[in-house]
């Protein structure tokens, strides 16, 4: 399908740079947005049939820099501070209730370890944490509350990023032919994720499995995640009564379904969260296969005309838009 | 000291699950010298030969790949996952785990010694992960094994060496086998402990890839893992009850 919001897409290259972005994940719809917010005439096309057909689909939302830094790079956090505030003025439905992180009573000493590495927290009893999550009350003595964090429910927020793409005049094309010709366009931007493994050295597929589960017994205003020595699983609500439970980190390029064991955990970390989860029905299970460079850390990446925005890993949501301004910025020939 | 005929560059062996990145993985191989990486084929296959991504740049370390069968639980899966390993890695060194309890991981050993039977018979040099029991080393050495791989503590606790007792019994009865303590290493005096003990090497994993800085704490196990084995040759003084003055008492003018 396409999509045209206005009648000034053929206008000669140098005033306005026609742009093909290829994917329209969320790497690719930010930075589509970015761009054509500059100014750019930009396309985007979609080899999938909707916009989110890849990992962006299957994320949690999570928008928590400073919990982040408990495994990635001080980086991960310094560039994704202002990403809150990008993703408010861009979509609606951006939560900004903060974000608390527990622990099992068997994994409690896990907290201290996640508080040395991590900061703008508070540390919270038993009572802070039934004051922030009243259905959580009597069932966690301590924990952290990073009351800057916030999340989105990605889906929703792809599209929304569509229908603003449309609004500034771009285009959204999607099912389209994975070799597009990029004739006639002035700059691509490949955002195409694990796709691009063969165009770009060193990427890798990471492989994450979420549930999506309705539970109509547990209301959480602001996602939780549960320390693990081994996954960091965490929880986030969305609209209607839906949890997102996610994610393992296999490292794996298998696109098949989810396994049992992955399963077993996901629902053990939200039944420990609150055993009326028990009761929760399983709408959905999904993997996707995050992009990753060895470092873990997202790039922005030139070859030719061509600008690859890729490695997004588990930072699809927090990292693009700085990573969409690079490459904006190199499109623009700023850099 | 020979691994089934193979002299090691180091005594610390790494594991390479957990890490935050493959880049800060490599630079805690390179920071710690280990002498052998291991590597888990399940647990990052999802079912499937879907880990070459991760499986190649492990190979590309340029250090001696010990493949492990880690969540395996009976013998059928540790013998198709040694097969894959060997298939995969192009090695018939394998690290035999078959756990027999889930709270703890404890080593089956009835299990564990069948396994590392079929495939020392099949040609595989096998490593097995088991307790410090005695009876099983035996059975484990009858069954082909020439090197034993007891545990300091449950796998990722960082106890450090449980059972100081058992440990040392194991190496006094058998001090021409090669013995590495393998699981619930935690700090880098616990690695000098196991080498003070006259163990053969150590085998970490999560003490190094949790930790805040893996590379850093790579160096410091690669110190102490040195240090252990240095103290062990210098011949390390007996323990005592009572002190022994370090300078004569005889001849002073009081002896209160």
């Amino acid at each position: 399908m396409e999509h045209s919001g206005s009648e000034q897409a053929g206008r000669p290259s140098g005033a306005r740079p026609r742009v093909l972005v290829r994917g329209a994940g969320v790497a690719g719809l930010v930075t589509a947005v970015t761009l054509a917010e500059r100014g750019a005439d930009v396309t985007l096309v979609e080899i999938g049939p909707r916009v989110g057909s890849g990992a962006s689909w299957m994320a949690g939302g999570m928008l928590a820099p400073w919990c982040e830094a408990e495994a990635a790079p001080p980086e991960v956090t310094r560039e994704s501070v202002d990403s809150l505030d990008w993703w408010d003025a861009h979509v609606p439905g951006v939560i900004r209730n903060g974000s608390l992180v527990l622990a099992p009573p068997r994994d409690v000493g896990e907290i201290a370890r996640f508080a040395r590495r991590t900061s703008h927290f508070e540390m919270v009893d038993g009572d802070a944490i039934a004051g922030l999550e009243p259905d959580l009350g009597g069932r966690f003595g301590k924990g952290l509350f990073f009351p800057g964090e916030g999340h989105v429910d990605p889906r929703a927020a792809l599209c929304a990023l569509s229908d603003r793409l449309v609004d500034l005049g771009g285009h959204v094309r999607c099912d389209a032919p994975p070799d597009e010709p990029d004739t006639g366009y002035d700059r691509v931007v490949d955002c195409t994720g694990i796709a691009a493994r063969s165009r770009l050295s060193g990427l890798r597929g990471v492989r994450g499995e979420m549930l999506l589960l309705r539970c109509p017994d547990v209301t959480l205003r602001r996602s939780v995640r549960m320390l693990h020595p081994r996954i960091p699983v965490y929880i986030v609500p969305r609209a209607d009564h839906l949890f997102m439970v996610g994610a393992t980190m296999v490292e794996s390029e298998n696109a098949g379904g989810m396994t049992l064991r992955s399963m077993v955990e996901l629902l053990t970390a939200a039944y420990v969260l609150h055993p009326a989860f028990g009761e929760a029905e399983i709408v959905e299970s999904g993997i996707g296969l995050r992009p990753a460079y060895p470092d873990n850390m997202p790039a922005v990446t030139r070859e030719g005309r061509t600008v690859y925005v890729n490695g997004m890993y588990r930072h699809g949501f927090l990292l693009s838009p700085a990573r969409a301004r690079q490459a904006a910025d190199i499109v623009f020939g700023a850099v | 000291m020979l691994f089934y005929g193979t002299e090691l560059s180091s005594r610390l062996m790494l594991g390479t699950a957990q890490y935050p990145s493959p880049e800060i993985l490599a630079d805690a191989v390179r920071a710690a010298r280990a002498g052998v990486v291991t590597v888990s084929l399940r647990r990052e296959s999802a079912g499937l030969r879907a880990g070459q991504a991760f499986w190649s740049m492990i190979r590309d370390l340029g250090v001696p790949v010990l493949p492990n069968t880690a969540g395996c639980h009976t013998v059928k899966d540790a013998v198709t996952t040694a097969h894959m390993a060997r298939e995969v890695f192009e090695t018939d060194w394998i690290k035999l785990e078959v756990i027999g309890e889930s709270d703890t991981l404890q080593p089956d050993m009835f299990a564990l010694v069948e396994a590392a039977r079929i495939l020392s018979e099949e040609g595989f040099k096998v490593f097995p992960y088991m307790t410090e029991d005695l009876v099983g080393a035996e059975r484990l050495l009858q069954a082909g094994c020439e090197v034993l791989m007891p545990w300091g503590a449950p796998i990722g606790s960082g106890k450090g060496l449980n059972n100081l007792f058992g440990l040392r019994a194991l190496r006094a009865h058998f001090p021409d086998v090669p013995l590495v303590v393998d699981a619930g290493i935690g700090l880098p005096s616990h690695a000098a402990q196991a080498m003070e003990l006259g163990y053969d090497a150590v085998l970490i994993n999560t003490a190094v890839a949790r930790a805040g800085d893996p590379a850093a704490m790579a160096a410091a196990f690669r110190l102490a893992v040195e240090a252990g084995q240095i103290a062990r040759r210098a011949d390390p003084m007996e323990e005592r009850d009572m002190a022994v003055p370090s300078t004569p008492v005889l001849g002073r003018a009081v002896l209160a």
